[in-house]
């Protein structure tokens, strides 16, 4: 009798820990959509979205943000192609052709640890690495910082994803005569795309949303990015810059700039499952 | 035996798992053109003895395999051999179908493309008829393109024979085929193997002696990893010579 009461107790308080974590969750998830929501909306108009700053934009004058949205595209974008194009092979050689050795390990354990160094290194990094070249902030050497940040996410979010491929599926393709690279390219990508699908949206998701590594690389500017080799403005940096200023009629716009972030963030995500979807037709589950 | 020359010819098989020894010292001729049933219970080794023509064994981790294959004279287990020929010759039918990420007739047409073996022919055609050859022509040829994951267990199973035939193997090897499926389907597949010996010698795992009486022309007995007898089907069921096999064929184990 005593212990089932106990049990019951326990039950109850369990029960409450976890909807209480996931209240903690959902609550942090709607205050910040709610708030830029609140303060991003008011200030938020087409002007923003198809302009680039004017003279005087950082003390309330006219102007949008279009430098920093097509900066960050770009940016983006750009990363995660490098960061696909390089990360794909990785995680396919560590998947079909490596086995089990001491490379994979140390190979996994390497990007761990890249996976866990602040962006804000990468951007110094990249920043020395440019100084060496004798490169000058610009598009390209934010897409170069930035790819370094998106590639152990791309990487290891990959693999993840090829991991679902069941052994017994590329064992019979090998059982029909096939080289390991027509069981790696025509099978195992084929089956575990919709596990690249989402490594690709996460490196994006991370890379977008980055400021510290795009700071010293990409540098900033209030004009629309024309060449690879110029500086470009991104959104976060965009928030940052709207946000330091006395300003509140500015401030209110680095809460429109970040509502922007979130949406572009939202609209990749969904289209892109779209897009899996479609892909994921043939998938054997 | 005497009209059927062997096809496969195993010498001195032995297969290591780290210490664990599965197959040891197996010699045995697989006859052309005939359904060979490999028998034995659960663990004896039937399905390492088979990973072993195909050199699927290769996949498995840490396994060491010494001694000689020979099919049609090529030395299977010779580090020097080319693989991919290797089991374009022995083609695979494993125990759950696992149907490739396409459609049906890319499923099919799989094989000719990665060996280019159109030669010029139809690629429409080949798979018409390798699907025709398999029993699954009549039920899918209107939606070739449908995804193959769609089909029932039973059909993707065919569809993983033809698929497997398109490959244009000698050797059709199958790893207890039929055990995913239900009774009517699995007696497709039986079917399809006894019209296959013709022109494909067969060599079938099972552990379902029944099947074994049903299909076998030629059965060979493993137990433990070790070869304890092989001989015609008729006289290995009616007359076996060792006890231990007479005890498994009268159901003392299994």
């Amino acid at each position: 009798m005593k212990r089932s009461l106990l049990w019951k107790i326990e039950e109850a308080v369990m029960k409450g820990l976890m909807i209480g974590a996931l209240v903690v969750v959902l609550g942090c998830l709607l205050l910040i959509l709610s708030t830029v929501l609140r303060k991003g909306l008011p200030a938020m108009n087409l002007t923003m979205l198809i302009q680039a700053p004017k003279g005087g934009y950082y003390t309330g004058a006219e102007g949008g943000i279009l430098n920093a949205i097509l900066g960050s595209l770009y940016l983006a974008l750009g990363a995660t192609l490098v960061a696909f194009l390089l990360g794909l092979p990785i995680a396919l050689h560590l998947q079909v052709y490596a086995g089990h050795s001491r490379l994979v390990e140390v190979v996994h354990l390497s990007l761990d640890v890249l996976w866990g160094i602040p962006s804000i290194v990468y951007g110094a990094f990249g920043f020395s690495l440019m100084l060496f070249l004798g490169m000058r902030a610009s598009l390209l050497g934010g897409i170069i910082a930035l790819s370094l940040v998106e590639l152990p996410i791309m990487c290891r979010a990959i693999e993840e994803g090829l991991k679902m491929v069941p052994f017994e599926l590329t064992e019979s393709a090998y059982a029909l005569g096939a080289t390991r690279w027509e069981v790696a390219w025509k099978v195992v990508v084929r089956q575990g795309l919709p596990g690249i699908t989402s490594a690709i949206l996460l490196a994006f998701g991370r890379g977008i949303g980055d400021a510290a590594s795009v700071i010293f690389t990409a540098g900033y500017t209030d004009n629309l990015p024309s060449s690879l080799l110029r500086p470009a403005a991104s959104l976060p940096l965009a928030v940052f810059f709207q946000l330091a200023t006395p300003f509140p009629a500015v401030q209110q716009r680095a809460y429109a700039s970040a509502l922007v972030l979130t949406a572009i963030v939202l609209t990749i995500s969904v289209l892109s499952r779209r897009a899996s979807e479609k892909l994921s037709r043939y998938v054997v589950k | 035996m005497t009209q059927h020359q062997a096809h496969i010819r195993v010498r001195d098989l032995n297969v290591h798992y780290g210490t664990l020894r599965a197959l040891k010292d197996i010699s045995v001729d697989i006859p052309a053109n005939q359904i060979t049933a490999i028998i034995g219970p659960s663990g004896c080794g039937k399905t390492t003895f088979l990973k072993c023509i195909n050199r699927l064994i290769d996949l498995a981790d840490g396994a060491r395999v010494s001694g000689e294959i020979t099919v049609d004279g090529i030395r299977v287990l010779d580090p020097l051999v080319d693989v991919t020929e290797v089991r374009q010759k022995v083609g695979l039918l494993s125990q759950r179908p696992y149907p490739l990420p396409m459609s049906i007739y890319e499923n099919v047409a799989f094989g000719p493309r990665i060996h280019g073996l159109r030669d010029g022919r139809n690629l429409d055609q080949m798979v018409e008829h390798y699907l025709r050859l398999a029993g699954l022509w009549d039920e899918v040829n209107d939606r070739l393109d449908a995804p193959a994951s769609k089909l029932s267990m039973g059909q993707q199973q065919r569809l993983c024979l033809a698929r497997g035939l398109a490959v244009e193997p000698e050797v059709l090897l199958g790893d207890e085929p039929t055990s995913a499926l239900d009774p009517i389907s699995a007696l497709r597949i039986e079917r399809c193997f006894q019209e296959l010996k013709q022109n494909y010698t067969v060599v079938v795992v099972t552990h379902i002696l029944r099947q074994a009486r049903r299909l076998a022309d030629y059965v060979v007995f493993l137990y433990m990893g070790e070869l304890v007898e092989h001989g015609p089907a008729r006289e290995l069921f009616e007359h076996p010579k060792k006890p231990r096999t007479r005890a498994y064929i009268s159901g003392e184990f299994s």
